[in-house]
């Protein structure tokens, strides 16, 4: 794909607000807010995928981008918000570290996935701004999403914690592969659904079994 | 085509169970389907392997479909272990649970296994995530299908672990893709022969980053160390037919999506890097597992960190690579379906009949139930690579590949570990055994059901422990044939 000056400006700008979305979830903890920036952030991805479909001649991404605002952009918050209001819970009561401490981690993670984007970036012989942006953001929001999964408890963060995992992933693809098999984005939208009910059962089971939605409860298993 | 009509063969009876076991149906009725299923999906993929053989690989269904040598050999452990688990399953989730919950747990079960056997055999790589990723959906609740507080947390922690580290694989797997839209264009079929084909003329960083995600993040599913940690509590929590199902047959589904990166790293001329973290892993896998297996006090978390080592072992004979390593690994992956299922059977008996599944109240199992307590422990000295078992076979050639293709240190320690492992593992099994009791127990007696499976995994692996039989090592030459030949240089 080629980058005119406009698209490629449009591109990085949806690139970076996801990615300040992202510290936006890292830097919260009230569950809601958590779900309001990942709801925001499900929506620049479609918009994403529209702008790309539009300026690189993809088609079918219209398609995806409906799909995403739908799916991701909806349905998923709103299932989510259902499991937030089943649980007694609506905030990480036990922090391991502070969300200001995270907000310093997560920066120092970014500039690591920038330093791994732009080697990428030179093996491949200069692939144009947005691709390294493109990478970065893949990459950062990757290892963020890790982070929270790695410092939080709340089994709702841990399920946020996840879907920006496959954000991150998303967002990275819309640019670097456009041309990706439109079949394959429709399935994985379909899997996270699937996915998310699945969360949801298991959440009631946690409460009604385990007593508790926060991982640091669930430690009878070890050695 | 013919492979096509035997393939649906293996996979329409499961399914099939699952929407019998999910309408208003009585347990025997679900239980009986389940196993007729298990046995026609056993005939079919013993067929569908010859077949894969005697045809050559077969592309069907829009090129989604992918019937290899590697696909049918994994389906035909997945169907295997399937069987042996319906049928160990019948007396022993009778016995477990309530009759009004037995089909939504065969559906659970046909539903598993029916993942199981899609998943090897999807030749886009996308949709081989997917087909992953439905293993883990459904297997948790066969996982928290008891309910208790901690089938429950081991459920928990194995959907968010292993959902979490499979990302990593999708991501390395678009990372290939976006590595080949440089050479064949935007668009192109995502599939393992043209990720390899464009790999060869690729860019190298971009594809060695992308085999490293994908090595993890299936990695995470195979339970190699120290991606392990969902795996003991996920397999011990579970009833026991569905830990043998999770041990002796997902965790080879999920090596599949390594071994086929494997080529397009090679293609790319990279293959020292994936060998060599194949290899890493397998030795990391093999230490943890050494250093666990000693301080286990559970029987079914004692499996299970067998499994972390048995996982090493097929990872290692994988990397050493060559057509002596793939042998090894495929022998390796029978012998281990069928080992791990004997072992799991042996320990869901044990805790049947001392009412534990705790090693310090399982005393003098001989005389209190000698022919389960008897297969048991044929099958520990087998587990832990003693001859005449199939598993010395597959783990003396796994040697014999490290040595030919110079990976020799890695060879030794492979050997010093297992070495370990064989005193730590067999050691639980002499206080079992040969420690008198403290406490007086009421020995339950067991069904033949509950025996049965065990000597029909006990005598196929005494078999293939004294006989390697040319019809397998044609598969395996075959299998070997597809992977080295895609990938050009072999290392």
């Amino acid at each position: 794909m080629t980058f005119t000056p406009l698209s490629a400006a449009l591109f990085s700008l949806l690139a970076m607000v996801s990615l300040i979305l992202v510290f936006v979830m890292l830097g919260s903890r009230w569950l809601n807010n958590y779900l309001y920036a990942f709801t925001a952030q499900c929506w620049v991805i479609a918009a994403l995928s529209a702008a790309v479909g539009y300026y690189g001649g993809y088609p079918e991404l219209y398609l995806v981008a409906l799909f995403t605002a739908l799916f991701r952009g909806l349905l998923l918050p709103y299932l989510i918000f259902r499991i937030i209001r089943r649980m007694a819970v609506d905030r990480e009561l036990h922090e391991i570290i502070r969300p200001s401490s995270a907000l310093v981690i997560g920066a120092a993670l970014v500039v690591l996935a920038l330093v791994v984007s732009r080697q990428v970036g030179l093996s491949l012989g200069q692939p144009g701004d947005v691709v390294i942006l493109a990478l970065t953001v893949m990459l950062s929001t990757k290892l963020i999403g890790f982070l929270m999964l790695a410092v939080r408890h709340e089994a709702i963060s841990q399920i946020l914690g996840l879907l920006v995992l496959e954000n991150g992933i998303f967002l990275g693809s819309q640019i670097l592969v456009p041309g990706m098999p439109l079949l394959l984005e429709l399935v994985i939208l379909f899997d996270l659904l699937i996915a998310v009910v699945c969360f949801s059962v298991l959440v009631n089971y946690l409460i009604s079994h385990a007593g508790s939605t926060s991982s640091l409860r669930l430690r009878r298993l070890r050695g | 085509m013919t492979a096509v009509a035997v393939y649906l063969l293996v996979v329409l009876p499961p399914l099939a169970t699952v929407v019998v076991s999910l309408s208003p149906v009585r347990a025997s009725v679900a239980t009986w389907c389940n196993l007729a299923a298990a046995v026609i999906a056993l005939v079919a993929s013993a067929v569908l392997t010859g077949l894969t053989i005697s045809l050559g690989p077969t592309v069907a269904w829009g090129g989604y479909l992918l019937l290899d040598p590697l696909g049918a050999w994994t389906v035909l452990c997945v169907s295997i272990v399937y069987l042996l688990s319906s049928l160990y399953a019948i007396q022993y989730m009778a016995r477990e649970t309530a009759p009004a919950r037995l089909p939504r747990f065969y559906a659970l079960f046909a539903g598993f296994a029916l993942t199981m056997f899609l998943a090897p055999t999807m030749n886009n790589p996308g949709l081989y995530w997917i087909a992953i990723e439905l293993t883990t959906l459904v297997s948790t609740f066969l996982v928290g299908f008891g309910e208790t507080r901690e089938s429950t947390e081991a459920a928990w922690k194995y959907i968010i672990i292993v959902s979490a580290g499979i990302t990593l694989a999708l991501m390395g797997t678009l990372l290939m893709y976006w590595a080949g839209t440089f050479v064949l264009g935007d668009r192109y079929d995502m599939t393992w022969a043209s990720l390899t084909q464009a790999a060869a003329k690729g860019d190298d960083v971009v594809v060695e980053l992308a085999f490293l995600l994908i090595l993890v993040g299936y990695g995470t599913k195979v339970g190699l160390a120290p991606m392990h940690t969902w795996l003991p509590d996920a397999h011990s929590q579970g009833p026991t037919p569905v830990s043998a199902m999770l041990s002796g047959a997902l965790l080879n589904t999920a090596i599949v999506g390594i071994v086929r990166s494997l080529p397009v790293v090679e293609a790319v001329g990279r293959s020292g890097v994936g060998h060599g973290a194949m290899i890493l892993l397998g030795i990391a896998s093999l230490a943890v597992a050494a250093l666990l297996i000693v301080r286990q006090t559970d029987t079914k978390r004692l499996m299970a960190y067998s499994s972390v080592e048995h996982m090493g072992v097929i990872t290692l004979a994988f990397g050493f690579g060559g057509p002596l390593g793939v042998a090894a690994a495929l022998y390796h992956m029978v012998g281990h379906s069928l080992n791990k299922s004997l072992m799991f059977f042996g320990a869901g008996n044990a805790a049947i009949v001392h009412g534990t599944k705790h090693m310090d109240d399982i005393r003098e199992v001989l005389r209190c139930s000698p022919v389960s307590g008897g297969l048991w422990l044929a099958g520990a000295v087998a587990i832990t690579g003693a001859p005449p078992f199939a598993l010395f076979l597959s783990e003396f050639t796994t040697v014999r590949a490290g040595l030919a293709s110079g990976w020799w240190p890695a060879a030794v320690a492979m050997l010093v570990l297992l070495l370990v492992i064989f005193v730590g593992f067999l050691n639980h099994f002499r206080s079992m055994y040969f420690e008198p009791r403290e406490r007086v127990v009421v020995a339950r007696s067991l069904g033949l059901l509950c025996l049965a499976p065990m000597w029909m995994a006990l005598v196929p692996l005494l078999v293939l422990g004294v006989w390697w039989p040319a019809s397998l090592q044609h598969v395996f030459d075959a299998v070997a044939a597809g992977l080295l030949g895609a990938g050009g240089a072999t290392p």
